[in-house]
């Protein structure tokens, strides 16, 4: 099989620029990363499906080979898919900004909160039964 | 008549009654019959599907009569079938629970007129990905119950769920995106996404391709499935969607990814070079997930870890590659889905009783609240494999079906598996200790002035604060829980011809043909179909 170069250095592209963003910490980038990456995605489709030929419609077009009509009937499917999620990372994203001012990706609290015992060599109040002295300790640290 | 016009209910109905539900968005009561319809009809369904599998070997249906090459098929063999009995028994009692559940008539922060069509359609996703015979529609599969689950972690905006639905929808579209080039990879492979036809053509293909398209499927299913290291996402983004919520996450959607691991794994890949590969996945999910359970003081986060590490036993079932660890495999995925659902419903009744899911702010609940204190620990004891409870059985067959396995590795794995029980059985004591036994904190007050200024947890816990007053607990949100907590229980009653369908299924697993000449070449029925699939 041969495969159309192009395609394959664009979806390269597409792919390694949405990761970059994916990696990022702003929900709105993410987004920009995953719209990126998917549509890197289907271009990947276009390629596993061979090369291109004449509209797959039977009866509408002339002899010679078609294109294979099945990546391309997933590609849609992944497209709108992709559409839907996107709509709701968006809403997430506003959501986000609405309620903190910004849309960046939190830490988990209560990891963040194990790790500071961590540090600190502490023990979680759960750990010895829990006396008042180092819930003290904590509440006031929080 | 063709039964096999039953196997797209399972799908079409939760989505058909969705539907419905949305049309009805002003009446309760009318979501709440239709909901419950659907999901009772689809439990028969599963069931009626489930006989047949057993009985007369994979169901199949050609949607829309097209060629399983190119069409979508439906295919109910004995492992399908199964688990989606399960899955749809678990989700009807979570449904049941939610009903009893003030939140959602209260409509306090949830929307009344969502929940329901979002729950149906979390359904179909879930037994359209147990169903399908092609990866695509797999890929459709996992992301209807995605998008599903998405809103339901979300449910009401809040700051905390916000946070928290944020990392989890990132990790699953990242794991989507992987299957989609997973799929497009073996489409360019093989030339289909058909899996009983993927299966066949699989042997022409190099092993080095076969490799990738192994790695990067397993890659995409782990995420879901939450195997160690891929698993940081779950215990992060669980706990603070609604009780109901949780317990159905927990229960369903990563054992949807098991089921995927299995499902690929016996059929597309049958001499997996990964075995060993596995094996440490298993392990190493295993005990860092306990580890990870030990530290926390939260119960519902406690519960979240102790899913992760519970996954690796599944993993170390099919790991084995063996029928007696397939068998494990299948029979522990079946208990764990009800235990964990249950243990999940049972800290939303404990947050109802006791305001809090918190250890350090529990306490005494042996005494004031004896009927949940018994709904704790009996699937407690059932999670830590106590004898005569089904986890300890499913276990057993893992630990055979390890040991028979030459090697040091599997010896490890075993051994790691059962320090694992004892740890988990550690966590779960504690909790029942600090929780139940131990007298409750004093200055209850005191520490919810301190801990609600900033901390996310202080918002959670305000928001049940309406309800932490009630000294009975609501019968609608028990009786079901109830069922459940039986349900459980009684596995260990049914686990003769539980586990010998769970054999049954592996058996068919490891043959591979009943699954791909059913799919690929019952003419008859496909013949039959169009009137069928026309109906659709």
């Amino acid at each position: 099989m041969t495969t159309n170069l192009t395609l394959v250095i664009l979806m390269a592209v597409l792919v390694a620029c949405g990761v970059t963003l994916l990696l990022e910490r702003s929900l709105t980038r993410i987004l920009v990363g995953v719209l990126l990456l998917s549509n890197g995605v289907n271009l990947f489709f276009l390629v596993a499906s061979g090369p291109a030929g004449n509209a797959p419609v039977l009866g509408s077009v002339g002899p010679g080979p078609m294109s294979d009509p099945l990546p391309q009937a997933m590609v849609l499917t992944a497209i709108v898919i992709t559409l839907g999620v996107s709509a709701f990372l968006l809403a997430m994203a506003y959501r986000s900004w609405q309620l903190g001012g910004d849309d960046e990706v939190q830490d988990d609290v209560e990891d963040a909160l194990i790790t500071r015992l961590a540090e600190r060599d502490e023990t979680s109040s759960t750990f010895d039964g829990g006396s008042d002295g180092e819930l003290d300790e904590e509440g006031a640290d929080t | 008549m063709n039964v096999n016009v039953i196997i797209p209910l399972p799908v079409v109905l939760p989505l058909l009654g969705a539907g419905a539900c949305l049309v009805f968005g002003r009446s309760a009561r009318a979501q709440r019959l239709i909901s419950f319809g659907v999901l009772s009809a689809v439990v028969v369904i599963a069931a009626v599907l489930l006989v047949r599998a057993d009985t007369d070997g994979p169901q199949v249906v050609h949607l829309g009569a097209w060629p399983a090459e190119l069409g979508i098929s439906l295919v109910a063999d004995r492992l399908s079938a199964l688990m989606l009995l399960v899955s749809t028994v678990v989700t009807l009692c979570v449904l049941a629970y939610s009903l009893g559940q003030g939140v959602i008539e209260f409509g306090r922060d949830t929307p009344l007129s969502v929940y329901f069509p979002t729950f149906l359609v979390l359904s179909a996703g879930v037994s359209n990905a147990f169903l399908s015979g092609d990866l695509f529609n797999l890929f459709v599969g996992f992301e209807v119950l995605l998008s599903a689950s998405y809103v339901l972690i979300t449910l009401g905006g809040t700051g905390p769920r916000v946070r928290a639905g944020t990392t989890y929808v990132v990790v699953s579209l990242l794991s989507s995106m992987l299957f989609l080039i997973a799929i497009a990879a073996t489409y360019a492979a093989v030339g289909t996404v058909n899996m009983a036809d993927v299966a066949q053509r699989m042997d022409s293909v190099p092993p080095g391709v076969q490799l990738v398209l192994q790695l990067l499927l397993l890659t995409a299913f782990s995420i879901k499935a939450a195997v160690f290291p891929l698993s940081a996402w779950l215990p992060d983004s669980y706990p603070t969607a609604p009780a109901p919520v949780t317990a159905v996450f927990a229960g369903l959607l990563t054992k949807v990814g098991v089921y995927a691991i299995i499902r690929t794994q016996t059929l597309l890949f049958p001499d997996s070079p990964l075995s060993d590969f596995l094996l440490w996945a298993a392990l190493l999910t295993m005990v860092v997930g306990i580890l990870g359970a030990v530290a926390q003081s939260d119960i519902k986060r406690l519960l979240s870890f102790t899913l992760v590490s519970h996954i690796g036993y599944m993993i170390f079932g099919i790991a084995l590659a063996s029928e007696l660890g397939l068998t494990g495999a299948i029979f522990y995925v079946v208990h764990h889905i009800t235990i964990q659902t249950t243990l999940f419903l049972v800290t939303g009744l404990i947050e109802v009783r006791g305001g809090s899911t918190s250890l350090d702010r529990l306490g005494g609940l042996a005494r004031s609240a004896p009927l949940l204190a018994v709904m704790f620990f009996v699937p407690a004891m059932n999670l830590g494999g106590i004898p005569p409870f089904s986890g300890f059985l499913g276990k057993v067959a893992l630990v055979q079906g390890g040991i028979d396995r030459a090697g040091w590795l599997s010896t490890l794995v075993v051994a790691g598996s059962i320090v694992t029980s004892l740890l988990t059985l550690y966590a779960i004591a504690k909790t029942w200790n600090r929780a139940f036994w131990q007298p409750a904190p004093e200055d209850l007050d005191d520490l919810d002035h301190r801990w609600s200024s900033g901390t996310k947890s202080g918002e959670r816990w305000g928001s049940v604060d309406a309800l932490s007053n009630l000294t009975k607990l609501p019968t609608a949100m028990v009786v079901p829980t109830l069922v459940l907590v039986v349900l459980g229980s009684s596995l260990t009653l049914v686990a003769g011809p539980l586990y010998g369908v769970s054999e049954r299924s592996a058996t068919e697993l490891m043959e591979r043909t009943p699954y791909i000449s059913a799919v690929l070449t019952d003419d008859t029925d496909a013949g039959d179909d169009p009137s069928t699939a026309g109906g659709e």
